[in-house]
């Protein structure tokens, strides 16, 4: 019976081992031919199969944050011009319509004329706009002020799928500019609205960052302007172009004043670029006629062939060109302007219907152009995002931690071998042998799992030595012991292991425990995380490193001394 | 054989008043330190020297060709708008320095306050003055044979990521002994939980005492290695503990003052083995780990020296105190109510109590 569970023991061993080995140096994804048993072909493969973290491979690493509190903001403002709207259409006199938007309160406020008919005016506003209970508004009438509150749930919720979105659009924009491999995930807690970019082999992130962040909010808007043959209306101030829509300094939420900067004023020479244009004011209708989301292509081409300047073309989607056609068509021979992120890019009368196409003129360059395009065609962002968190490690400070930690563990496990094989002499070796196929285990365990080695990682890598000696230094003392109180060398082996083993199955389910909640406490930091796999990896392991294999190496040296083993190497 | 020990008979826990003295002595150095430092600021230091991931700001790594002297750096980086700026050579690797620039936030507009800033453009900006930045596609500095230096990595936390970072490290060592002292109360008592995780706590103030003390980072790796001290430390605590159950069975007449002893004595040279061992690769990472480590490797450094220390001298006599409490307790209210049932609780405590520390015991 014996030979038979030594037999199985070996076998699995033999298995596991065999297994083990292959997933750390063997090919994957295709069949071993004789180079991958060559030197140099085992080394390629193990750089192929075990993924580096950022910091051992250079990189960078960005976090990033949704400002969803802008997004709320807009919404909420939207909303309002969307109630005053409707109420109006539906025939309710509304005083005034505003917007509260404050950390975590935001607030539809409409002040009617008549507070009886607070009722009607609700039904009729969200017949139209979204501000029911399905989507998260309460209603609440007091005196003359009709207000509609989102609630805070509603509020994460929206800030969730805002996040969402820009993780989509960021998206896109790392695929167009062509990153290779590159990590975009959700990070930190929920709610935390972050997002986590790594780039692997870029250290200098300068451009990506620009192109990521960058706003490209496109609008079509209706220009309050008599119409075409007269020029269109443009005011030299601010003050000015408010004073012109009569209502006493303030803007009405139908109306909005952009900035506009004209053509013949931006063909600066290079001698006074630096000179700040004079812009000029436009008052335009709002909403917009188009938002930049109906966009369906953008690309820069030159302005003229063979220019250096570029402009913009772009064309709607089927829902954006049918309400650019109605609206155009109603409207020929009023202006219309092209506005990028709050600025009146240009201004031109419709001659007659448009449908989908249209252009930015701008001066851009070709870089700025195709920039410029890319974030159009990507999409808008939600709202903007700001980098919290940026890492960035070169290629050489990689490969010099890397070194650093081979060279410090190759020292820590060639220091350990040493002990062992004087201390405990021929039961050293058994140690060792546990110890070599522990490395192999976990890395082959990193390596299923798809986790990444990083530099804390590495440490991991050396406490699990630190943990793997300690069973067998706990087994090895205990069979001492048992030796000393006068029993038979097979019974102090089998004693040894049994008393051992639940002291090895205590300490190392409580680190594992440990481990477990280091994994779920450290989202925000994956260095952390890190460290906790490759630490609970290295333990489970062990379990079958240091008791199992160790014990069937063991049970090998009793079979061969025969029963009556008088001595053991310990 | 070679053995380490020979039939040692210590008694341990008649030291107890000298080692909890010892220990106490240490936390107070560390944290009148760390308090002191907080109040008072001597040098312009803190109570805790927070590395970028804690504080917030930005460290930028640069290596140059002709090494420039720390004060041309300082006003070349002062000249550029960056306040305040550590400079630092890399011991072991010439030419190297880190640049640690606080967080600028008062320049900035209120808004962007929050996210990191552009501290690394601006470092830029006055290490050009010492010649062109190498080309960012070539690998190493050399390659580029035009190039005085080159960044060879930055770290930059804002300063409402590193205030989370900050959270969840304290919230990460909190669980972790948290979800250490459950097991343990699981598989043992919670007394011996609360003994563990009190010497554990220990370790950990003691640690960041001396970090205070010598002012070394503390940055995330610090926390993982704050953690795996955690775990080692409840780890040689646990083996004895193993032990103490062990011997309990074995030697029913015996007081748990000496089964304590006892079994300490006899998981001794285990004790020293493994901590030496463990000791020898910590002493390789902070010779060989490289200044990025280095911190890291301290941290285990110094808690592995009072981890194993206070197994023995905080973990082993808090757990005896406790029992004996709660047995003399229990006794006394054995006697009050001879018949009555006391708590559920303890009732399988005073049967316990009776039947294995029957003796009394010697240090009463």
């Amino acid at each position: 019976m014996k030979k038979r569970s030594l037999l199985q023991r070996s076998i699995i061993t033999a298995v596991i081992t065999v297994i083990g080995l292959y997933i750390v140096i063997g090919p994957h994804g295709r069949r071993p031919h004789l180079k991958d048993f060559t030197w140099s072909g085992v080394k390629a493969n193990l750089a192929q199969n075990i993924h580096l973290g950022l910091d051992l491979r250079g990189g960078s690493h960005l976090v990033m944050r949704v400002k969803t509190e802008e997004y709320l903001k807009r919404l909420t403002e939207d909303s309002a011009v969307a109630a005053q709207n409707a109420a109006k259409d539906a025939g309710f006199d509304v005083r005034e319509a505003h917007a509260e938007t404050s950390a975590g309160n935001y607030r539809v406020l409409l002040t009617l004329g008549d507070p009886s008919k607070m009722n009607e005016v609700r039904d009729a506003v969200q017949k139209k706009v979204d501000l029911n209970d399905g989507a998260g508004w309460s209603f609440s009438g007091s005196g003359a002020t009709a207000a509609w509150s989102l609630s805070g749930s509603a509020q994460r919720l929206l800030a969730e799928s805002a996040t969402d979105q820009a993780l989509k659009i960021i998206d896109s924009r790392i695929n167009a500019i062509g990153v290779a491999e590159p990590t975009l995930q959700r990070h930190g807690g929920q709610n935390s609205n972050r997002i986590l970019l790594q780039m692997p082999g870029i250290s200098d992130p300068e451009h990506v960052k620009q192109l990521l962040a960058g706003q490209s909010h496109l609008e079509l808007v209706h220009i309050i302007s008599p119409a075409s043959p007269q020029p269109a209306q443009t005011y030299m101030t601010k003050e000015e172009a408010i004073a012109s829509l009569n209502s006493g300094g303030n803007i009405p939420a139908s109306r909005r004043v952009l900035p506009y900067t004209e053509r013949e004023d931006q063909l600066s020479t290079e001698a006074n670029a630096n000179t700040p244009k004079p812009k000029k004011f436009v008052v335009v209708e709002s909403p917009a006629i188009i938002d930049g989301i109906d966009l369906r292509t953008a690309s820069a081409i030159p302005e003229r062939a063979g220019g250096d300047k570029y402009q913009i073309t772009f064309s709607l989607k089927k829902n954006g060109a049918d309400k650019f056609g109605t609206w155009t068509g109603a409207n020929v021979n009023e202006y219309m302007g092209v506005v990028l992120n709050d600025e009146v890019k240009s201004i031109a009368f419709i001659k007659s219907q448009i449908f989908d196409q249209g252009e930015i003129t701008g001066n851009f360059t070709k870089e700025q152009g195709e920039d410029l395009a890319l974030t159009l065609r990507s999409g808008a962002l939600p709202a903007a995002i700001e980098y919290q968190e940026e890492r960035t490690v070169g290629p050489s400070l990689g490969q010099d931690s890397i070194r650093a930690g081979v060279q410090a563990s190759l020292l820590g496990l060639g220091l350990v071998v040493l002990f062992m094989l004087i201390y405990y002499r021929g039961s050293g070796i058994n140690a060792i042998v546990a110890l070599l196929l522990n490395m192999i285990l976990m890395l082959a365990g990193l390596i299923i799992f798809g986790a990444t080695l990083t530099l804390p990682g590495i440490a991991g890598i050396i406490l699990t030595i630190g943990m793997a000696v300690d069973s067998n230094v706990l087994i090895f003392e205990r069979i001492r012991e048992e030796m000393r109180s006068g029993k038979t060398i097979p019974s102090a082996i089998e004693q040894g292991f049994k008393h051992a083993f639940v002291t090895i199955i205590d300490t190392h389910v409580t680190t594992i425990v440990s481990s477990i909640f280091l994994y779920f406490f450290s989202s925000g930091a994956p260095m952390i995380r890190g460290f906790a796999v490759t630490l609970a990896l290295g333990l489970v392991v062990n379990l079958f490193s240091a008791v199992y294999v160790s014990r069937t190496i063991f049970i090998w040296l009793l079979s061969r001394k025969g029963r009556r083993a008088e001595s053991l190497s310990i | 054989m070679l053995r380490l020990f020979h039939e040692v008979r210590i008694d341990w826990l008649g030291k107890r008043r000298i080692f909890i003295g010892m220990s106490i002595l240490l936390m107070l150095a560390g944290m009148g330190t760390a308090l002191y430092r907080h109040k008072f600021h001597p040098n312009g230091t803190d109570a805790f020297n927070l590395g970028v991931d804690f504080k917030g700001g930005t460290v930028v790594t640069a290596r140059f060709k002709q090494p420039p002297a720390v004060e041309a750096l300082r006003s070349a980086i002062n000249a550029a708008g960056v306040h305040d700026a550590v400079i630092q050579p890399v011991l072991d690797k010439p030419g190297e320095f880190l640049i640690k620039v606080p967080h600028q936030g008062a320049a900035e507009a209120a808004e962007t306050q929050a996210g990191v800033d552009a501290a690394r453009a601006n470092v830029r900006k006055a290490l050009n003055t010492f010649g062109p930045e190498a080309d960012p596609n070539k690998k190493t500095l050399d390659e580029d044979p035009k190039a005085a230096y080159k960044i060879e990595g930055t770290d930059a936390v804002g300063e409402v990521a590193s205030k989370q970072l900050r959270n969840q490290a304290i919230a990460v060592t909190v669980a972790a002994l948290i979800g250490m002292l459950l097991f343990i109360a699981f598989r043992f008592e919670w007394t011996y939980g609360a003994a563990a995780v009190i010497a554990v706590f220990h370790t950990v103030l003691v640690t960041l005492g001396l970090f205070s003390i010598f002012q070394i980072e503390i940055n995330l790796t610090v926390i993982a290695a704050l953690l795996t001290l955690v775990g080692f430390d409840v780890n040689d605590s646990i083996v004895i503990f193993d032990r103490i159950r062990e011997n309990r069975k074995l030697y029913r007449r015996m007081s748990l003052y000496d089964v304590t002893n006892l079994s300490i004595n006899q998981t001794l040279s285990r004790t020293v083995i493994t901590s030496g061992l463990v000791f020898l690769s910590v002493v390789s990472l902070v010779m060989l780990g490289g200044q990025t480590l280095r911190p890291f490797s301290l941290a285990l450094m110094f808690g592995i020296m009072f981890g194993t220390y206070d197994t023995i001298a905080v973990a082993g006599p808090i757990m005896v105190w406790w029992e004996r409490r709660i047995e003399a307790s229990n006794r006394a209210a054995a006697t009050r109510q001879a018949n009555a049932a006391v708590t559920t609780r303890n009732a399988s405590r005073t049967d316990r109590g009776r039947k294995d520390i029957g003796k009394p015991s010697r240090a009463a």
